[in-house]
């Protein structure tokens, strides 16, 4: 067991495990950030998402001693109990039917916006192709996507 | 009888705590966190009855459905599971209405099986339709006793009564007001309600007439959206209680092995290592951490024995084998005029096979369940969308009461007939008991994938005679399904632990082959279904079990690509075509099911734009072909026409669904917007089906294990617009009875026909085996000389 030292949402975090822990089950189960799911252990659909500075990352498949600097999660996107613009844009154009993976949706689709703000069409498609929903949301993803990026614009503004 | 927790609500909590922190702690979320372990042992404590804490809800007393609190909020409670297709929000919306309460003071309790009345949870999309007329039964009832007491309140008739938003007025003097929770609020309704069915449950009142309905027909959004979106929902993946220990499966590497031995010495050193549980063939090792059960699945050494010959053909020789394969049902086929001698004296015999693969529902998580025993009881947190038959099933797998067990349904991944058949969540009670502990079982990818429940896979043969006039007179069509035991549910003698330990049905279940659907007017008919079995059809990963729509997509995949031949063949427009089969028997049955599809293809063709012509399209240049095809069905009395629009790469195979058109008529529609998000996301799975699913396997095990080695639809591929139109087809469309007829499943079934007459439409090349993978359509492209450098 190694002592681990990880910055979470803004707040440090201690853990006591074996170094090729991979990342997705310390947030879980020692951190109680249950964002990040599992989805396939393989790096493959992107349900275990999370943002680790300014990158979208598989978490499933990072050690959590690999880990360096700030992670984000889902949980921690929304500032001051108000949702984030893409969260509210996911809320407008009700995007998740089971919404098991929509953690990876949002936040791939927020590590894109903040790197590229005006995606184009083909941009998104391909930003966003390997991170699956098997309720086959994509239509509304990627129209959430859009609204998202516009009502950051304007905010901006 | 009533759950004790509602009747604590009632007495208790109404009056002594925060009502709105009630209601809250009810929404679904909560509620199965603060009732773990240690409150299981309370009403163990206090309730006591006769064989344990969780006796079934007693759906004969109008308190077990609907709670109303002092401060005139509602708590609905109702045997469902929603799988995020909005069924409680419409459960709301349906009950808000006949209750007449404000559709945003409304909680709904779902599939919690000590809490709400057993209405099967899902399947069949069925929730509306069936379940949901007893929702609104008891919602009436509830407000014809509630006007009752206000009479009585008022001391006036209760014809001089008016109500609204919850709060019973007198017509004359609108300042004599009262609400419902100050009638009833904290206390028990206690009537008693009649019906031999959950679903049949009913009390004195009659449901409104639809145009007094004033939530359905709405849209408010749904109210499980916001806490999926910002992580606050907790799903049963979540779920902790002290004490709880990991476990992981390891499966037999071959289908039908035989255990030899297990070496524990291989993990017994690692840290955090608690147990291997074996029984029969089933193995799991626990551990204290989650980690620590993956690793140790992975090093545990186990010794198989292949089986004697292989358990199944390879997925490349699949069809050859069904079709060769004798069957083991059969049934008299369907037959209607003389089909025998309308294609003897045919002018025109046009023929076809078709061929469909294993698909599984490979849910984006692996199954899961977290089991907590202790107390003489056992509480399973589960997203098993038939809550109530896994709680059935695990008491007779491991021989404990009914009344010792509950599952509590929380939300989880896509099931679509998945967790109709729940494996983990016997494998996390099984295990518990083992070890006296609370354990959380989780499938690992590879273990989903391989093994889950598949939809089965199908041949068919079709032959379609004309007479010389080009009139469609005879079709003949046998559909041959691969579904030999076929499991549906959770029976505790067809699970997969129960299979691998050994447990057996006397006899294995049919399973069904299936037919299309006949309102088209065609005179003579012969139609047959026939089941084939797998050499192996006991522990074996190609176990058929109820996907999305069971066989719905399969046959109507062959059924609707020869209706498109046959048009072809006479030159015929695709919508013309149907319209005029549709339109050629004039019989119609109680749901107007001719008029409506007539209706419904119409709106499908009108919507999208149809230009009328024959398919194929004449002039395909360029390096993409583009085409558009149609497909309609029905399911049960909903009606359904999708068009397709493809792109087809000359270069790559590669194909494109551009465009989807849906003209839905599913009778009373609660939602519409919650309706059509179901039916984009219906229609885009379906693309999946059509473009890239296939369960492939070589003869001795399941090759697809992850999402490279079964690739699905992406974000790339996804349609650049969808069009949902809602059709009302019915001859009476004001009918004040109009039912609610269904509409989870009914948009998937006809769209992968769409891509396939679409792709004829573009190209001329008809495809008759899914999925149209592009190293297929590029090899069909070659062959007729249409593939571009």
């Amino acid at each position: 067991m190694s002592k681990i030292t990880l910055k979470v949402n803004g707040a440090a975090h201690s853990v006591d495990v074996e170094a090729s822990t991979p990342l997705l089950y310390v947030l879980r189960n020692d951190l109680n950030l249950q964002g990040p799911r599992f989805g396939c252990g393989l790096g493959q659909c992107g349900a275990c998402t999370v943002i680790i500075n300014g990158t979208a990352t598989r978490s499933c498949v990072t050690p959590v001693s690999a880990v360096r600097g700030e992670i984000t999660t889902l949980e921690g996107i929304s500032k001051n109990g108000k949702l984030h613009p893409i969260q509210q844009a996911w809320i407008e154009e009700q995007v998740p039917q089971c919404g098991f993976c929509q953690n990876g949706q949002i936040m791939t689709a927020k590590a894109m916006l903040d790197h590229n703000p005006n995606p184009s069409d083909a941009q998104i498609r391909q930003t966003m192709a390997n991170t699956l929903c098997r309720c086959f949301t994509y239509y509304r993803v990627q129209a959430a996507i859009k609204r998202a990026a516009q009502s950051m614009k304007e905010a901006l503004a | 009888m009533i759950p004790k927790q509602i009747e604590e609500v009632l007495t208790h909590l109404d009056t002594s705590l925060s009502r709105r922190s009630f209601l809250k702690t009810s929404g679904m979320l909560a509620v199965s966190f603060t009732t773990a372990g240690a409150a299981a042992a309370t009403t163990a404590s206090i309730a006591a009855p006769a064989n344990g804490p969780y006796p079934d809800v007693d759906y004969h007393q109008l308190d077990s459905w609907i709670v109303i609190h002092q401060d005139n909020t509602a708590t609905f409670y109702v045997g469902k599971t929603d799988l995020g297709q909005g069924t409680g929000t419409a459960f709301r919306q349906m009950m808000s209405d006949e209750l007449d309460f404000p559709f945003d003071k409304t909680t709904c309790v779902m599939g919690r099986t000590d809490l709400t009345v057993d209405q099967r949870g899902s399947g069949g999309s069925d929730a509306v339709q069936t379940s949901g007329w007893a929702m609104r039964r008891v919602a009436a009832e509830a407000r014809r006793v509630l006007l009752e007491m206000g009479a009585k309140h008022f001391n006036v008739p209760v014809d001089q009564l008016a109500v609204s938003d919850a709060v019973i007025h007198v017509k004359s003097d609108a300042s004599k007001k009262i609400t419902y929770g100050e009638l009833i609020g904290g206390q028990r309704f206690n009537v008693s309600l009649t019906g031999n069915t959950t679903d049949n449950t009913t009390g004195v009142a009659k449901v409104k007439p639809v145009q007094q309905l004033k939530m359905v027909g709405q849209s408010p959004k749904r109210y499980d959206i916001p806490g999926k979106v910002d992580g606050s929902l907790k799903w049963a993946v979540d779920v902790k209680v002290p004490g709880m220990v990991h476990a992981r499966n390891i499966k037999p590497p071959f289908a039908g092995a035989k255990l030899v031995n297990i070496d524990d010495s291989s993990v017994r050193n690692l840290p955090g290592f608690i147990k291997v549980v074996s029984k029969g063939n089933y193995v799991a090792v626990v551990c204290e951490r989650e980690e620590q059960a993956i690793k140790a699945a992975t090093l545990l050494k186990v010794n198989w024995e292949k089986p004697a010959s292989p358990p199944f053909p390879t997925s490349e020789q699949l069809y050859d084998y069904i079709r060769k394969a004798a069957p083991t049902s059969s049934p008299k086929p369907n037959v209607a005029g003389n089909p025998d001698a309308a294609f003897a004296s045919a002018a025109k015999i046009v023929e076809a096979e078709y061929e469909f693969p294993f698909q599984g529902h490979t849910a984006i998580g692996p199954a899961h369940a977290m089991a907590d025993p202790g107390n003489g009881q056992m509480t399973i947190y589960s997203n098993d969308m038939k809550s109530y038959g896994m709680r059935t099933g695990v008491s007779e797998f491991l021989q404990i009461p009914r009344e010792q067990v509950r599952v509590i349904w929380m939300d989880g991944p896509q099931a679509f007939g998945r967790t109709a058949a729940d494996d983990a969540g016997f494998e996390a009670a099984f295990l518990a008991k083992e070890l006296g502990r609370p354990v959380r079982v989780q499938w690992m990818r590879h273990e989903e994938t391989a093994w889950d429940t598949k939809g089965p896979a199908f041949t068919f043969k079709a032959r379609g005679a004309f007479d010389a006039q080009g009139n469609l007179v005879a079709v003949d069509f046998t559909a041959r399904a691969a579904d030999h035991n076929h499991l549906g549910y959770n029976e505790p003698d067809s699970v997969l632990l129960a299979q691998l330990s050994g447990k057996r049905k006397n006899m294995p279940a049919p399973g069904s082959s299936a037919r299309p659907d006949d309102m088209y007017g065609i005179a003579n008919r012969r139609i047959a279904q026939e089941v084939v079995g797998l050499p192996v059809i006991w522990e074996t990963p190609l176990r058929t079990g109820n996907l999305r729509d069971p066989n719905g997509p399969q046959v109507t995949f062959a059924a609707e690509s020869f209706i498109d031949e046959l048009a072809a063949a006479v030159k015929a427009d695709p919508v013309d075509f149907r319209l005029k089969l549709l339109s050629a028997d004039k019989t119609e049955d109680s749901g107007f099911k001719r008029a409506r599809s007539i209706a419904a293809v119409k709106a499908a063709a009108e919507t999208y734009g149809w230009d009328r012509r024959p398919s194929p399209k004449s002039t395909s240049k360029g390096g993409t072909l583009s085409g558009r095809g149609i497909a309609y069905t029905f399911r049960g009395q909903t009606v359904v026409a999708v068009i397709a629009e493809v792109e087809v790469n000359r270069k790559t195979g590669h194909v494109w669904v551009k465009r989807l058109v849906c003209a839905y008529d599913c009778g009373l529609v609660v939602n519409p917007e919650a309706l059509k998000h179901s039916a984009e996301c219906g229609m885009t799975h379906s693309l999946s089906r059509a473009l890239y699913e296939e369960v492939r396997f070589d003869n001795e095990k399941v090759t697809s294990v992850d999402w490279k080695t079964h690739p699905i639809l992406t974000h790339a591929d996804a349609p650049e617009k969808i069009d949902v139109v809602l059709v009302n087809g019915d001859p009476n469309p004001n009918r004040s009875d109009l039912a609610p007829y269904g509409a989870g499943e009914a948009a998937c079934k006809p769209t992968i026909a769409a891509v396939a007459n679409a792709i004829y439409d573009a190209t001329g090349v008809r495809l008759r085996r899914v999925p149209f993978r592009d190293d297929r359509v590029l090899a069909a492209l070659r062959a007729a000389g249409l593939s571009a450098v």
